[in-house]
C-alpha cells in the first residue's frame, strides 16, 4: 500500500513539474538561440531547420510563421532601454537607425500577435514611409495620442510589443552584436 | 521523511523527462498552428492569397500588415510541384515550411535574379529519380528538396507605402502553384540571359 502511494505520489510531482516546465518554457517563448542587442531580441535560428525543440513548439502553439531565413529577420521588442515593459498608455520614442536590409517594417501587435485597433488605421512603419533627419536616422513616437512626426498608435491597450523586420539583410545567424547592427534606443519619455 | 523527500527528488526528475517529451510531441500534436489555421481556407496545391490582417480578424498572428501574402499549401505525393511567382516591384519573398512550420528555405527576388520566380518542388526522392542529363540541360531550374511530403509555401509580396498595396496584392495573386505534367511545358524563350542563376 505505502509502495502505490509513493509511486503514485512520484507520478504526481512528475507530471506537475513536468507539464509546468513545459507550459512556462514556451508561453515564455524560446529561451535559447537567442540574438540580442540593445532592447531587442530575434532568433534567427527560428527561421531555420536548426530550429531548436523549444522554438518548434513555441511556433506550432502560436500558429505563426516564422520569418525564414533567406527572407529576413525579425527582432521583438518588450521593454524599453531601462528595462520597462513597454505600456500602450505612455509616450515611447524610438530613435536611431537599424542595420542595413533592402527594407524593414515595424509593426505593432498585443501580447497574442493581434493588430491594435486605432482610429488612423495604422499598424505599424514601412522604412519607406518613415520621416527621417538628414543624417537618415529617424524618430518614432509610439503613443496613444496624435503626435507631429511619425505616429505609432498603441490604442492605449496595456501592453503590447514591436516587430523589426530586416528584410534581405545580412543580420542572421552568425551577426554577433555590435556597431554593424546598431538597432534603435528606445525610451519612455512620458507615462499619465 | 527521507523516503517522501526521494519520491520527490525522483518525481521531479521524471518531470524533466516529461517536460522535454511534451516539448518535442508539441507541435505534432498542435491543433491550432498555422498549417491547421491554413487547411479549412487553402485547398492542395493551389494558390489562395490570404485576407490582410486587421485588428479584429487575422489568419495566423504576427502577420506583417505591409505585406500581401499568398499561401500554396502543397502535397507532393502525386509528384513534384512547379511554383511560378511574378516579382513585385518592391519585394517579394517565397518561403517554404514542412508540415509542422519549420523553414526550410526561402528565395527573394533579388535572389532569384528575374522578373518571376520559378522553381520546381520536389521530395528528395523525386529528385533522386531526375535524369541526370535531363537536370543539366535544364540547369536554369531551381529545385529545391522538401523535407516532408506535405507543407506550405507562402507567397509575399511588400506594399512599401498603402497605395502599392494593389500592386502587390495582384503580383501575388498572379502566383501559380501546380502538380508537374508529365510532359513538362515548352519554357519561355524570353529571359534575361545575363541574370546571375540561382543555384542551390
Amino acid at each position: 500500500m505505502r509502495l502505490l502511494f509513493g509511486t503514485l505520489f512520484g507520478l504526481a510531482v512528475a507530471a506537475v513539474v513536468g507539464l509546468a516546465l513545459t507550459y512556462y518554457a514556451i508561453a515564455r517563448g524560446t529561451p535559447f538561440g537567442g540574438l540580442t542587442i540593445d532592447s531587442w531580441t530575434a532568433w534567427p535560428k527560428s527561421g531555420t531547420t536548426d530550429a531548436d525543440p523549444y522554438a518548434r513548439a513555441s511556433i506550432a502553439r502560436s500558429g505563426r510563421l516564422p520569418t525564414a531565413m533567406g527572407d529576413g529577420v525579425s527582432f521583438t521588442l518588450t521593454s524599453d532601454d531601462d528595462g520597462k515593459t513597454l505600456d500602450g498608455r505612455c509616450e515611447v520614442v524610438l530613435s536611431g537607425v537599424t542595420p542595413t536590409a533592402r527594407f524593414w517594417t515595424l509593426t505593432l501587435y498585443n501580447l497574442d500577435g493581434a493588430l491594435v485597433a486605432n482610429s488612423t488605421n495604422r499598424y505599424g512603419f514601412t522604412s519607406q514611409e518613415i520621416v527621417r533627419h538628414a543624417d537618415g536616422s529617424f524618430e518614432i513616437v509610439v503613443a496613444p495620442r496624435a503626435s507631429p512626426g511619425n505616429w505609432l498608435p498603441t490604442g492605449g491597450v496595456e501592453r503590447y510589443e514591436l516587430v523589426l523586420r530586416l528584410y534581405d539583410t545580412a543580420v542572421g545567424v552568425s551577426t554577433k552584436a555590435g556597431r554593424e547592427v546598431p538597432m534603435p534606443g528606445v525610451t519612455t519619455r512620458s507615462c499619465p | 521523511m527521507i523516503r517522501w523527500l526521494l519520491l520527490i527528488l525522483g518525481g521531479a526528475l521524471l518531470g524533466g523527462i516529461v517536460h522535454l517529451a511534451t516539448v518535442i510531441i508539441l507541435p505534432r500534436t498542435a491543433t491550432q498552428d498555422a498549417y491547421a489555421r491554413l487547411s479549412p481556407i487553402v485547398p492542395v496545391n493551389t494558390v489562395v492569397a490570404l485576407p490582410a490582417p486587421t485588428p479584429d480578424k487575422a489568419v495566423m498572428p504576427f502577420m506583417d500588415p505591409a505585406f500581401a501574402s499568398a499561401i500554396c499549401r502543397y502535397d507532393l505525393s502525386q509528384g513534384p510541384l512547379k511554383l511560378t511567382v511574378p516579382v513585385s516591384p518592391a519585394y517579394t519573398s517565397v518561403s517554404f515550411y514542412t508540415r509542422y512550420d519549420v523553414a526550410y528555405y526561402a528565395i527573394n527576388d533579388r535572389a532569384a535574379g528575374r522578373r518571376v520566380i520559378e522553381l520546381d518542388l520536389m521530395t528528395t526522392a523525386q529528385h533522386d529519380q531526375v535524369p541526370e542529363d535531363e537536370e543539366v540541360t535544364a540547369a536554369d531550374r531551381l529545385i529545391v528538396e522538401s523535407p516532408t511530403v506535405t507543407g506550405l509555401i507562402a507567397i509575399r509580396a511588400m506594399a512599401p507605402e498603402p497605395g502599392l498595396m494593389r500592386v502587390a496584392e495582384s503580383a501575388v495573386a498572379a502566383s501559380r502553384c501546380s502538380t508537374q505534367q508529365p510532359e513538362p511545358p515548352p519554357r519561355p524563350a524570353a529571359r534575361a540571359p545575363e541574370a546571375p542563376r540561382p543555384r542551390r
